[in-house]
């Protein structure tokens, strides 16, 4: 039961993956290297998920400030869209598997700034956003718990299987992200 | 100095070109020909101390068919502040940058290029500073419309209500695609 992970979206995937894939996923999912990309106030929140309170190094999850040694982009702010495609940009230039979270209203949908001219309506207009983190902004203990949704994306996942197949858009509120 | 003194030097200076101050509840304004702003905007700072320029802003008058640019002055060393404007042909507003005389006025004449489409002459880099570069249209004109997308990406988003209708559709379809072949 070879599925990918695009026909599964939604559900739960319930077969079991094999033990190198659990020992492989246990070691990526301790491992989650997240981008820093504070764009606005949410990024003060983010800051402090780093820092000793909420410790999100206890997941093993490190700031990087570079797109290409990280694994998960936390997309936490208003989007501009000046800013939207330097956030394309960045997303493309991180290696798979990478996952994205978004963090906050203003990320998620535009939020308090969504009738401005000058604001991107939601970051999944640009990118496949795997989870969404509601707040405005979200305490740290939201995030930690994104984080962790994350996790567990990441230990359910087949290694060796396409993780998105070029061609099918993902199905997300943002209608219209193309691979 | 109070807003009649200033305006009394300034009529002193340029005679009939300045007129009276407009009534206003709080602080009164200054209407200058948009052709000679630079001249006294440049009397105002070198000859009445007016240092710093505190904000330039631009308001669209569609029925009036005018684009008016208002400067607010600030004195640091004397304390005092002079309200200008001019007024613009909305069809094509231009007026001379004031950039040469305060070097704030660089952003905030980008910033009234780029919302309202107001042509500073003169300025140095005059660009868009909000917006994106090939962004289409003025956002604060009164008659401004939305372009549908920029660069692939839609500049609506639709009730999250019917988003998730339209989601609980498709994932029913791929349900059902998937029963199929079995």
């Amino acid at each position: 039961m070879a599925n990918n992970y695009q026909g599964d979206f939604g559900s739960v995937i319930t077969s079991r993956t094999s033990f190198i894939d659990e020992i492989i996923n246990l070691a990526r999912k301790s491992s989650i290297f997240y981008l820093l990309f504070g764009l606005a106030c949410c990024g003060i929140e983010l800051m402090q998920t780093g820092g000793p309170r909420a410790d999100i190094d206890r997941f093993g999850s490190v700031p990087r400030a570079t797109p290409r040694q990280s694994d998960l982009m936390i997309v936490a702010g208003t989007l501009t869209y000046k800013m939207a495609e330097r956030c394309r940009l960045l997303y493309e230039q991180m290696a798979e598997p990478k996952y994205v979270i978004s963090m906050g209203s203003c990320a998620s949908c535009g939020g308090l700034f969504q009738y401005a001219y000058s604001v991107c309506k939601g970051v999944d207009k640009l990118v496949p956003v795997d989870i969404y983190v509601p707040g405005c902004p979200p305490r740290p203990e939201a995030l930690t718990e994104g984080l962790m949704r994350v996790q567990d994306k990441i230990i359910r996942e087949r290694w060796f299987s396409d993780r998105q197949k070029v061609g099918q858009p993902k199905p997300s509120l943002g209608v219209d992200y193309q691979v | 100095m109070t807003f009649e003194e200033i305006r009394e030097k300034l009529a002193a200076k340029f005679g009939e070109r300045i007129g009276a101050l407009a009534p206003a509840n709080k602080d009164s304004w200054l209407v200058v020909p948009a052709a000679d702003i630079v001249e006294i905007c440049r009397f105002m700072k070198d000859e009445l101390a007016f240092d710093c320029l505190m904000n330039l802003s631009a308001i669209d008058w569609p029925k009036r068919n005018q684009i008016e640019v208002v400067y607010h002055l600030w004195s640091y060393s004397k304390l005092h502040s002079f309200i200008l404007k001019v007024q613009l042909d909305r069809a094509k507003p231009e007026v001379a940058s004031v950039e040469p005389v305060w070097k704030a006025a660089d952003w905030l004449e980008r910033e009234q290029y780029d919302l309202l489409g107001v042509n500073f002459t003169g300025h140095p880099d005059l660009r868009r500073i909000m917006m994106p570069d090939d962004w289409v249209g003025h956002p604060l004109l009164k008659d401004y419309k939305e372009q549908a997308s920029w660069h692939n990406i839609s500049t609506t988003r639709e009730n999250s209500l019917e988003a998730y209708v339209r989601l609980d559709e498709f994932l029913k379809k791929a349900a059902e695609k998937k029963e199929q072949p079995s």
